[in-house]
């Protein structure tokens, strides 16, 4: 597992039912790329997130999936509908086989 | 290499003409973070300075509209995702007396209210004018037992940030006299001296031609009060020091090194070039 | 392209010069374009894609891409190495086809999002981005 992947949501914490969210998705990730060399000019191995999902109430929201190009601590930002109370699922697979998620609440107000 | 290739010159041209359209600071940008906490971006130079400026400035105002944004709010801020880590750590017991942070500073945001916005400053103590980085390393080897961290690496950068983000929307406020007084006239007298292959101090660039570009950079000038920064260059937190490092690099000189006499003489007196601006680390620069 | 040879020792910038000539397509480009439409025709309405006309700096920019009632967008930056740089599928519960992330460019060139629309048609828009190489701040 690579070290410090943090990762960072925000989510509001109650909608209408109904009500379409803005959310915003944050992972502290290198995103070593597989361009660059090191010191004796070898290949850095790529070790990126190549797979981002968001599901609400195990609905699907979003599927990302992540190259090389995209900028290292991967930000996302996208709009969900919040039908009804729940749990937003994100989730994010990285090429070394670790998978880092967490879980955001909503309330119906 | 000096001649230029064809097809190259012709579209770098064109990138330096659009450049001359927008690389004015906007001027009329304000800053305010999560749409509360409004800083202070443009002020009176103090006292020590205005002979050289009347107004001083923070870099925010250099960079574009999409880098200017990723700074009004807490969660685009790239910088503070290490800010959170930071958090962690300061609750991380570490060192052979058992201890973390927060075993003597209790919660972070009521013990280090402030304390930023005044660093570099003069220690009792120790007798010597200290870095946040000098003292966050003499807690953890002396009373926690801890190793030191790397004086620019991400453990220091990241609590830097942690503590600086208790002093966001501050003015900065270092002491320029009393027992600070004889290193920050060491500290005056660095930046205004010419140095290396290419002959520059810090004031030919960031008194003289801040505004100006320099290549693709638009030039600020040159304050502290956002570090440490979250650099778009390399996607992490960057100390002053490790700043000031390159900087003097790019001049083709012999650099110095992070933690040094000459760099902490130089921290102090950059930073009181700024007293007055917010203190708005982690920032967000190019 | 002819290169003297003092152009050619000029640190390996062969590849700057491609990115550097604007709607340069290439084969890698065309291949992902390919894997995605099956080579069906793209319309260029229906898709919006928001970049900036100079990135402050080539590591991060910031892109936004949106195609209403879009099943799916990706996103190609066609001066890359790899043009390949994120496919966004849309499940039930977006609130809108669109999304925000920020890229790497390695020098100026086409940014290119295409969307599957609802009816199953493509659409397609593009937009350059200028990539500098930096002042003194390295």
């Amino acid at each position: 597992m690579a070290s410090g992947v943090k990762p960072r949501v925000k989510v509001p914490k109650t909608a209408s039912a109904g009500e379409v969210v803005i959310i915003k998705s944050l992972i502290s990730h290198k995103m070593e790329s597989g361009q660059r060399k090191d010191k004796e000019g070898n290949i850095i191995p790529r070790s990126i997130i190549n797979r981002f999902t968001v599901e609400f109430n195990g609905q699907s929201v979003l599927d990302m999936t992540m190259e090389p190009a995209i900028s290292t601590n991967p930000y996302v930002q996208f709009e969900a509908t919040v039908p009804e109370a729940g749990d937003f699922v994100f989730t994010w697979y990285d090429d070394d086989g670790s998978v880092y998620d967490t879980t955001k609440s909503v309330v119906i107000v | 290499m000096t001649k230029p290739m064809g097809k190259t010159l012709s579209a770098i041209a064109l990138a330096a003409v659009a450049f001359g359209a927008v690389a004015s600071a906007d001027e009329s940008a304000d800053l305010v973070v999560n749409g509360d906490l409004r800083m202070v971006t443009r002020t009176a130079a103090p006292a020590h300075l205005s002979d050289a400026l009347d107004e001083i400035n923070s870099g925010w105002l250099y960079r574009k509209d999409e880098t200017q944004s990723l700074q009004t709010d807490d969660f685009d801020n790239p910088g503070m995702i290490f800010v959170d880590l930071a958090q962690d750590e300061w609750d991380r017991v570490d060192g052979s007396e058992g201890k973390s942070c927060s075993s003597c500073h209790d919660d972070v945001a009521d013990s280090m209210a402030g304390v930023r916005a005044v660093y570099p400053k003069w220690n009792d103590g120790a007798e010597e004018v200290r870095t946040l980085a000098m003292q966050i390393n003499d807690c953890r080897q002396n009373r926690m037992g801890a190793d030191k961290w790397k004086y620019t690496g991400g453990d220091m950068a990241g609590m830097e940030a942690l503590i600086s983000v208790q002093s966001r929307g501050l003015p900065v406020n270092v002491a320029i006299d009393g027992p600070a007084q004889s290193m920050w006239e060491e500290g005056k007298e660095l930046y205004y001296t010419r140095t290396g292959q290419l002959d520059l101090s810090c004031a030919n660039c960031h008194e003289e031609n801040f505004g100006n570009m320099i290549r693709a950079d638009h030039l600020s000038q040159g304050q502290i009060n956002g570090f440490p920064v979250y650099r778009l260059k390399n996607a992490k937190l960057n100390t002053a020091h490790a700043r000031f490092k390159g900087c003097v690099r790019d001049t083709r000189a012999q650099t110095y090194k992070p933690g040094s006499s000459e760099f902490v003489a130089l921290e102090l007196y950059v930073a009181s070039r700024g007293n007055g601006l917010s203190v708005e680390a982690p920032s967000v620069r190019n | 392209m002819e290169f003297s040879r003092r152009d050619t020792l000029a640190l390996g910038l062969g590849a700057a010069v491609v990115t550097l000539l604007p709607f340069s397509v290439n084969a890698a480009t065309d291949d992902v374009i390919a894997s995605f439409t099956g080579g069906a025709d793209m319309a260029d309405t229906g898709i919006e894609l928001t970049a900036p006309e100079i990135a402050e700096n080539g590591n991060t920019v910031p892109i936004q891409v949106s195609a209403p009632g879009a099943s799916a967008i990706i996103l190609i930056a066609t001066g890359n190495p790899t043009p390949g740089v994120a496919q966004f599928n849309f499940g039930p519960l977006a609130g809108a086809q669109s999304a925000s992330t920020r890229i790497r460019l390695a020098g100026t060139q086409d940014v290119v999002a295409i969307a599957k629309l609802a009816d199953g048609s493509f659409a397609k828009a593009s937009s350059t981005v200028k990539v500098t190489i930096g002042g003194c701040g390295g």
